[in-house]
């Protein structure tokens, strides 16, 4: 229902707003399903990281949606049909939470009995992404690394004059900054209990990146953009993002030095299990310092650059 | 009585999306939007708790985190957005005025 | 003891449901902006910290009741915050608050002469 109306208002500013109550209600959606680690991440990133990427976006465009010259009958056939077929396949597929799937009965049953014993770890979610499925995690950090490629290549990250106006030009918001920095040490360390608990609750390096994420864009947010690039200067964050996807593919070439195949964490130590700890934690660790450079270097690119009037 | 609670805040929640569906003003927008994000926070932890879901405590502090940085943006994309208009109003007179 | 704790943590439900409730009202029925603010901001930091310390009390004690501690800390200290920051950004962007025989608000008031 908010999807309808995000469709049907023109002025941009209220879809941004609408598509964050979205996420929002989708993320209530995904609790209510147990996904706790999905809900995690649509919370951090939907709610979140997307609002701000959008707004500053917006404040380079202008505000309101140019009217389609186009008439509407063909894409709403084209969208009509799709769905249809969506929903046809939706009644072949089996019943929600029926055991006979077919889901339920290949690669599950081995996940959930068997991980506890191969990888050890608490939280099942963590150990079949990072462990049984390191392969596509790893493609998953790479695509993440090449967005912020294109970004860089089609936004580059403004130097000099080409500074947002700083705030003050504005007005102060001098409680705001108080209550910031108080609040950025809380969320820094909640993000490395999110980045290191992963193993054992919801969480892990792709949601603790984004929460780092947030802490430095709040920062930017009261205190200007100049302080901000003081704090954390944008040369850098290529190099990190680099180097989390360094991180990821040397624990896979040193399992294979080790003499297992890529990304198989029993190499690296003499307990296969304990190597399965290890790796995963170092595997997080990239992913989560990855996904950190990259959100904050996509706002940079973004934020810094000059609106056209 | 802890039904009765999350009900209230469901009851709420609704009062604010209507809110934010009229909204005259991108404030009232903005304010609805907040009321909706802090309400979240508790339904997620009130509910989470009566229905016994697993972690969901983590999940409500992300968002009570996500949600002041989402308003302070939108209160930042406004001051900005009414200096350049200020901006170019002062432009525009002066550019009259000579 | 147990039943003096659920006595308390069902007050504390009461009164907090109670005054969400009105803060949602409030927030759909004041006239202008200014006083919404009023409604949702007042009510909301008072009405947040007493549903989960009507939590706190229904949980055993663990990590999970210092993380509702900690959201309570959290809400208390950000949405003042983001409720003042809000008044004073619709301040700065020219809206004006409705006072006695004004009807209508000057959607620009002067720059100028703030504070």
């Amino acid at each position: 229902m908010i999807a309808i109306a995000v469709i049907r208002i023109r002025d941009l500013f209220a879809v941004i707003m609408l598509s964050g109550i979205y996420s929002l209600t989708t993320a209530a959606l995904f609790m209510d399903l147990d996904a706790v680690d999905v809900a995690f991440t649509e919370a951090a990133v939907g709610a979140g990281v997307t609002t701000v990427l959008m707004l500053s976006s917006l404040y380079l465009t202008r505000r309101f949606e140019a009217k389609p010259k186009h008439g509407n009958v063909l894409p709403l056939m084209v969208v009509g049909i799709t769905g249809a077929a969506l929903i046809y396949a939706a009644l072949d597929a089996p019943l929600f939470g029926d055991a006979s799937a077919p889901v339920h009965q290949h690669v599950a049953p081995r996940y959930i009995q068997q991980s506890q014993a191969e990888v050890g770890m608490p939280n099942m979610v963590t150990a079949v992404l990072a462990s049984y499925r390191g392969y596509d995690t790893f493609g998953e950090t790479v695509v993440i690394f090449t967005a912020a490629l294109a970004v860089m290549l089609l936004l580059g990250i403004q130097k000099g004059s080409e500074y947002r106006p700083p705030f003050n030009s504005v007005d102060d918001q001098i409680i705001l900054k108080v209550v910031v920095k108080l609040l950025i040490p809380l969320i820094l360390i909640y993000g490395l209990y999110v980045q290191f608990h992963g193993d054992f609750g919801a969480g892990g390096g792709f949601q603790a990146g984004v929460i780092f994420a947030t802490g430095f864009v709040l920062y930017d947010l009261a205190f200007g953009q100049k302080q901000a690039r003081t704090v954390i200067s944008p040369a850098w964050l290529p190099r990190l993002a680099a180097l989390g996807v360094l991180i990821y593919g040397g624990v896979g070439v040193v399992s294979i030095l080790n003499g297992k195949a890529f990304l198989d964490y029993s190499a690296l130590s003499q307990d296969p299990v304990h190597g399965q700890h290890l790796g995963i934690l170092l595997v997080e660790l990239g992913v989560g310092v990855t996904v950190f450079s990259v959100i904050l270097l996509i706002f940079f690119a973004i934020s810094g650059r000059k609106r056209k009037t | 009585m802890i039904v009765a609670a999350i009900l209230a805040v469901l009851v709420t929640m609704i009062l604010a999306l209507i809110r934010a569906f009229m909204g005259p003003t991108e404030y009232d927008r903005m304010l609805a939007a907040n009321s909706f994000g802090t309400k979240t926070v508790l339904l997620i932890a009130l509910g989470g708790y009566a229905l016994s879901w697993h972690s969901f405590l983590d999940v409500a502090l992300l968002y009570a985190m996500v949600n002041f940085v989402g308003t302070i943006a939108v209160m930042r994309f406004f001051e900005l957005s009414a200096a350049a208009e200020q901006n170019k109003q002062a432009d525009t007179q002066e550019d009259t005025s000579l | 003891m147990s039943i003096l704790l659920d006595w308390a943590s069902g007050f504390f439900f009461f009164i907090g449901g109670l005054l969400c409730i009105t803060g949602g009202v409030g927030l759909l029925r004041l006239p202008d902006f200014f006083s919404r603010v009023h409604a949702a901001g007042v009510t909301e930091t008072l009405a947040t910290p007493l549903l989960l310390t009507g939590l706190m009390l229904q949980m055993d004690w663990s990590l999970d009741t210092f993380k509702v501690f900690m959201i309570m800390v959290l809400i208390l200290a950000t949405n003042p915050t983001a409720t003042h920051a809000m008044a004073k950004a619709a301040l700065i962007g020219g809206k004006r608050p409705l006072v006695a025989n004004q009807k209508q608000e000057s959607k620009k008031g002067d720059q100028t002469s703030k504070t």
